[in-house]
């Protein structure tokens, strides 16, 4: 199942602006996501890490600046055939309600023509390689964990096998156990995979588990990146060590 | 069975329920007041024995909706009055105009007119004996030295300008409380004391029941009102043994024999054809006399098929409009203003607007009420997808899926109970107006409400409001069964959460 070097697929910011109204989510960023690679974007609510995922899926445009894919500026033109070869994930999965598992799984698959036995295959692939019960296709997200239905998201991004994985604070809504389980299982299946990953976090520790490369953002500008140990060892600037800084840590157990 | 699938079968058994052949005999209109019924009636049993099929679309109307319903050829005869039409139908013509004068000036709107059927309903002024003795009022120049009066008037009275605006600048009257009252209901209003003058025909059998004084038209206002029909020319060719059977009518109801007739429909509660057939010596044809249960059966299903046929084709619509409407913002700020534009467009009014477009009886009937049902299904489809959270939408959309197919997959499924309530919503909304289409001739509840409210007789309307009420019910009971048959089951686990 493993990616071969062909299918994999980089991405570029180049000098990228993006307004929403008044806010400027992107002040003119440039970032590179090479082919095969795992970034990890973090930084507080609102620094701009999650519109960054949006315009390389051409979710939006860049107001000035370009994105480009493979070296290729993304156009209107192409952008329903780029998003078929990446997988989204996000936050408390966005499946839809009226569908089953399988329903969910199987929506991408049926558009580009897969028979049924083949959407089949592919999902019970999937839910091994997640850990999800077989039984569990046929339920509706509604009756989900929220676990449950975090797998049955990646699942679904992985479906059409694509070139690269995008994550939008895919644990966010998790309690610690589930969460930490499911950390362990994405690590291992992001190395099984060798895709391209971006996975978005506001946690420092989660982020440096997934990536060697880590992106600290704020405001809209790219404040540091580099290795964890870029960010403890060299913080470009006083924000950075007081990101690093808010981790929690367990109290030591007293004597 | 595929979701798509089942809203096609929906439709389309909704759609098939209403499909009904219409046959076009000789049709004969007649207002909404008993004489004109039993004059209505009299041509229908006349072409019969002259062996010309004949049908009878009874209570169409008012003065306006049936002589455009004659011109337009929607019906071929009905009766009408000298003074109505040299007051209001033609233009420039001499108020006392005899009736050969009329048949030149007629003639080349394509449209006949027999001699006087031989007797004068003119219009009159009516005031209780009781009340008119009272106050010494005899004429209606008495009228001048009592201000206080509150007239209650039928409505085409108010308006025409033979009616209302013409007597009181011919005799100076002051009253300024003056009502808008049904005729059938006026005589009821001022037996109550309700008001203390009321217009009248003056062939009307009331007039003694409820023992009114006709005040005497001292100044010669009211012209007069022979009766005659008014009929297509184009009959002469298509139907001579009904044209000559229908001339032959001239001269041979003098007044007191209508205002007979009219006592026996009104007062004694005699059906119109049993009348006209005792008028005419022949035996009422009771093949037509049907009972509650076939009346019933009859008038579901016009209102039926108004309902289903007009909120069928506002679906198939509405929800497109809807669906552009939630696309682009301000084509849908658009589309739901002028939905809603039509929605404040009094019902009534709304009926009587579709008549030159459509004619007469169910088509503009359905194209009303098809207006009426636009506005609750475009805006709960525009907020059904409108309403649709963003994660879900983008999620499809960073799947890579085109428009159409988010829209078929995702979004439509998803703003399923929104739409399905809009539509029940209009149903309601349709069952109740549709009661309105009796008016223009479309049949349904409204009819035997209508005929009721003309003969006072309560059984009678309730005969038409009691169904409707049900039907109202029905229908609701129906979408809500649709909704739980199309509504996607996860959705509805997630309601219950």
């Amino acid at each position: 199942m493993a990616a071969t070097e062909a299918q994999r697929i980089g991405f570029t910011l180049d000098q990228a602006s993006k307004r929403y109204g008044n806010v400027l989510a992107l002040d003119n960023i440039s970032l590179d996501f090479a082919a095969g690679t795992t970034t990890a974007l973090i930084g507080s609510s609102g620094s701009g890490k999650s519109t960054v995922l949006r315009l390389l899926l051409g979710l939006d445009y860049p107001d000035t600046g370009s994105i480009k894919i493979d070296g290729r500026v993304l156009d209107h033109a192409h952008v329903l055939e780029l998003r078929r070869r990446i997988g989204y994930v996000i936050q408390e999965g966005g499946l839809f309600p009226h569908l089953t598992v399988l329903g969910n799984l199987a929506l991408l698959p049926r558009y580009l023509g897969w028979h049924n036995e083949k959407i089949r295959q592919r999902a019970e692939e999937l839910a091994v390689l997640t850990h999800l019960p077989v039984d569990v296709m046929t339920r509706y997200p509604a009756e989900l964990s929220g676990g449950q239905r975090q797998r049955v998201a990646l699942m679904r991004g992985l479906m059409a096998d694509p070139d690269a994985l995008l994550l939008d604070e895919p644990l966010g809504a998790l309690d610690p156990i589930v969460r930490h389980e499911l950390q362990d299982e994405l690590k291992r299946i992001f190395e099984q995979l060798g895709k391209t990953v971006i996975i978005v976090t506001h946690d420092l520790a989660e982020a440096a588990w997934f990536a060697e490369r880590l992106v600290l953002m704020r405001h809209g500008v790219v404040v540091q990146d580099g290795s964890l140990d870029d960010l403890r060892e060299r913080p470009a600037d006083p924000f950075v060590t007081r990101f690093v800084e808010a981790q929690r840590r367990l109290p030591e157990v007293r004597a | 069975m595929s979701r798509p699938m089942r809203w096609i079968i929906a439709l389309s058994a909704l759609l098939a329920l209403s499909a009904f052949a219409q046959a076009t005999p000789v049709r004969i209109g007649s207002k909404v007041f008993t004489e004109s019924v039993i004059l209505g009636e009299l041509a229908r049993a006349t072409a019969q024995q002259a062996g010309v099929d004949a049908v009878h679309q009874r209570e169409l109307g008012g003065t306006s909706i049936l002589w455009k319903a004659l011109q337009q050829g929607d019906i071929d005869v009905y009766s009408e009055y000298t003074g109505t039409i040299t007051h209001e139908l033609l233009k420039n013509v001499a108020p006392d105009a005899d009736i050969p004068t009329l048949r030149e000036r007629l003639k080349p709107l394509g449209i006949g007119i027999t001699d006087s059927l031989g007797f004068n309903n003119t219009y009159a002024v009516g005031m209780l004996e009781s009340k008119a003795a009272q106050l010494h009022i005899s004429k209606l120049s008495d009228l001048t030295a009592h201000p206080e009066l509150r007239f209650g008037f039928s409505n085409e009275f108010i308006d025409r300008a033979d009616g209302w605006p013409g007597i009181r600048q011919r005799y100076g009257l002051p009253q300024t409380q003056v009502r808008g009252l049904d005729h059938a209901l006026s005589y009821r209003a001022v037996a109550s004391n309700a008001v203390d003058a009321i217009d009248l025909y003056s062939t009307d059998a009331e007039i003694p029941y409820y023992h009114l004084r006709t005040l005497d038209d001292d100044r010669h206002y009211f012209p007069r009102y022979e009766a005659v029909y008014l009929y297509r020319l184009a009959l002469v060719q298509s139907a001579p043994a009904f044209v000559t059977a229908l001339q032959k009518l001239a001269g041979r109801i003098d007044e007191n024999a209508m205002r007979q007739m009219n006592a026996r429909v009104k007062l004694q509660g005699m059906k119109e054809d049993v009348v006209v057939a005792a008028f005419l010596g022949i035996r009422a044809d009771t093949s037509a006399d049907k009972g509650l249960w076939s009346r019933l059966l009859q008038t579901s299903i016009e209102h039926i098929k108004l309902v289903i046929l007009s909120l069928g084709l506002a679906v198939l619509l509405a929800i497109p409009l809807g669906i552009l409407a939630a696309r682009l913002r301000r084509l849908g700020q658009l589309v739901i203003g002028l939905t809603g534009i039509l929605q404040t467009v009094p019902s009534l009014a709304m009926f009587v607007f579709m008549i030159p477009i459509f004619g007469i009886g169910t088509w503009p009937a359905i194209a009303a009420l098809f207006l009426y049902s636009l506005l609750p299904i475009v805006r709960n489809t525009h907020a059904g997808l409108v309403g649709i959270a963003p994660e879900l939408r983008e999620s499809a959309a960073a799947m890579g899926l085109p428009r159409s197919v988010r829209l078929r997959r995702v979004e439509l499924p998803l703003a399923t109970r929104s739409i399905l309530a809009g539509i029940k919503t209009a149903a309601v909304i349709n069952v109740g107006t549709a009661t309105l289409a009796a008016l223009i001739g479309a049949g349904g509840y409204g009819q035997p409400i209508l005929t009721g409210i003309r003969l006072d007789n309560i059984s009678l309307i309730l005969e038409g409001a009691i169904p409707a009420a049900i039907l109202a019910l029905l229908a609701q009971g129906l979408f809500e069964g649709i909704e739980r048959w199309l509504t996607p089951r996860g959705l509805r686990l997630e309601a219950r959460q």
